[in-house]
């Protein structure tokens, strides 16, 4: 039974990757389409956010509460089905949507109805667009797809061809994503100060006193993968880190990992730095909020987790790299790039997952922090580590740099 | 005696103040039982599963009382208000009324309010006639109206069954017959 739990995310990923591969390899040039248009970098979005974020994010609600239950020696919500078909219950993020579109939507009498409105979109709509920068494979070489293309041809390929698994090829790729991320905490401020109560504006503000914190850390502490491997652009810093383990950020930062999946998860805000929400006792910033309202703000927080993943995957954990695993396959000459195409799809989401379920894993391991904890732990700890894990790293790149001076 | 300041002890050494190391101390337990649950077919899970599964009580879980039958099909009972006298929640009303015997009486009406009943099974240890016994298993069930839940002696019956116990506690012991 539990190695389900690991075949069908497999099964999943890997149809997902093939339709990926076929859909920009093969369908949008045969149609005569071009892959550096804008309706191409559409599509991508559409794919990556309507075929594994969005989905995701509803899974995760419920396998939140499914392995929280599991860790706790409980079952979980098992019963939801479709006529006789209960699948373990993962019907139940569709039954819970269903729920939150019927409920009523409740607006306090003297909340400021438009920014009322604007908060839960001001959360959830920065976490959509960073993952314009995130690439989720390698790339397809379209035309080529039962080639066997070597590493050379295939990044020619990438950088006319367009078809890089990735919405948007910006070189400047993480600042964009910590200028996007940033204003998610305006969805929860507004959301805080909207809603004419004492004790959400009182939530909004340990929201945006948190996660103003936690970015200069986050900032800090990736400062040391950008200094390791010379770039901004994400797809970049996956590509260098191809030919070993060895070569994962993990391995080459291990404090600056640290430093930012901490950081990272208390911009998420859950637990253990669920401050702003404290949904058991201390009420946040979305009290007021009722439906499909506070639906967004629970997506939100969701896809946020995804989106984390996606990032420290992405510097930390070699993104789409398999080691070894090389254009034409492990030897030369070996897999036919569509196929290579596909496998590279699936580590990425292979890493995404697990990294998603080790954050549901830390959420109900940890007990939550006290204001004070918090802030002593973001600027005493967390800032003095990274900025001198910044030091280290600048001296260990100039030391083996023999070009830098 | 004035207020104090109860000054608590705080652990003051790195691994404490690292977090790190608790934490991953912590993983360990929430992990563990995650992969027992996921891999080892649940084997730390407590959960009862209820429409289908249903606990299994204690044998001597005592439930609704009965009213025991004589063989003739009349009830035990010689209205001799030992159980209401011994109930410490006075639920039980007894109103006797004579029978052709002179030596007996019987119980005209027997009513029990399970909503005040405590479950002490004082009754049936006061009974010196294997009347009462508080042996069905049963949950009281949901009544919408509090008079539903005071069961008379028809109810009692119902639940009856025939008891050969002989007067003053010769024969059999009653356990060995039940269920």
């Amino acid at each position: 039974m539990g190695w389900l739990a690991i075949l069908i995310p497999l099964v999943v990923f890997v149809v997902l990757g093939f339709v990926a591969t076929l859909l920009f390899g093969w369908l949008i040039p045969a149609l005569g389409g071009d892959l550096h248009s804008w309706y191409a970098a559409l599509l991508k979005a559409a794919f990556i956010l309507l075929g594994f974020v969005m989905p995701l994010a509803g899974v995760l609600t419920w396998m939140e509460r499914r392995q929280s239950a599991m860790m706790q020696d409980r079952l979980g919500p098992n019963r939801a089905n479709v006529g006789p078909v209960r699948a373990f219950g993962l019907m139940h993020f569709v039954a819970d949507a269903l729920k939150m579109l019927f409920k009523e939507d409740f607006v306090p009498a003297n909340a400021n109805k438009l920014l009322f409105a604007l908060g839960p979109v001001m959360a959830i709509a920065p976490v959509l667009i960073t993952f314009a920068v995130v690439p989720w494979g390698s790339g397809v070489c379209a035309g080529h797809l039962t080639d066997r293309l070597t590493d050379g041809q295939l990044a020619q390929c990438l950088d006319t061809g367009g078809g890089r698994f990735q919405v948007v090829h910006l070189e400047i790729g993480l600042l964009f994503y910590f200028a996007i991320a940033s204003l998610a905490v305006y969805g929860a401020t507004l959301a805080g100060w909207a809603s004419y109560n004492k004790w959400s504006l009182l939530g909004g503000l340990r929201a945006s006193s948190q996660m103003m914190s936690y970015e200069v850390t986050m900032g800090l502490a990736i400062l040391g993968a950008f200094l390791v491997y010379g770039s901004l652009e994400p797809a970049t810093i996956v590509q260098a880190q191809g030919d070993s383990i060895l070569h994962w950020g993990v391995v080459t930062q291990p404090l600056g990992f640290v430093l930012f999946f901490t950081a990272a998860i208390a911009e998420t805000k859950r637990t253990p730095f669920d401050i702003p929400e404290g949904e058991s006792e201390v009420i946040g910033y979305f009290v007021e909020y009722s439906g499909m309202r506070f639906g967004m703000f629970y997506l939100a927080e969701f896809m946020e987790v995804i989106f984390t993943s996606a990032i420290v995957a992405t510097v930390f954990f070699g993104g789409w790299q398999i080691p070894g695993l090389h254009a034409d396959g492990f030897v030369a000459g070996q897999m036919p790039h569509w196929l290579v195409c596909t496998l590279q799809f699936v580590a990425w989401a292979v890493k995404v997952f697990v990294l998603c379920w080790f954050q549901l894993m830390i959420r109900w391991t940890m007990p939550r922090f006290r204001p004070d904890q918090l802030m002593r732990l973001g600027w005493k700890q967390l800032l003095p580590a990274s900025l001198a894990n910044i030091l280290i790293t600048a001296g260990v790149v100039l030391a083996l740099m023999p070009g830098a001076k | 005696m004035a207020i104090g300041v109860k000054v608590v002890a705080r652990p003051r050494d790195l691994g404490q103040q690292a977090y790190v190391p608790a934490l991953v101390k912590g993983l360990g337990v929430t992990m563990r039982h995650f992969f027992d649950n996921l891999f080892g077919g649940g084997k730390h899970i407590v959960t009862i599963q209820y429409p289908e599964e249903r606990a299994v009580y204690p044998k001597r879980y005592r439930g609704l009382h009965r009213l025991m039958v004589r063989e003739d099909g009349s009830v035990r009972c010689v209205a001799c208000m030992c159980c209401p006298t011994v109930c410490p929640a006075h639920c039980i009303t007894i109103l006797a009324e004579q029978t052709g015997n002179p030596n007996e009486k019987r119980p005209r009406v027997f009513e029990i309010d399970e909503l005040r009943c405590v479950v002490c099974g004082l009754c049936v240890e006061a009974c010196p006639c294997d009347a009462i016994r508080m042996d069905t298993g049963i949950w009281s069930s949901p009544v919408a109206l509090r008079g539903d839940a005071v069961q008379g002696k028809a109810d009692l019956m119902k639940r009856g069954a025939l008891s050969t116990a002989v007067q003053g506690g010769a024969g059999g012991d009653w356990r060995d017959k039940q269920r």
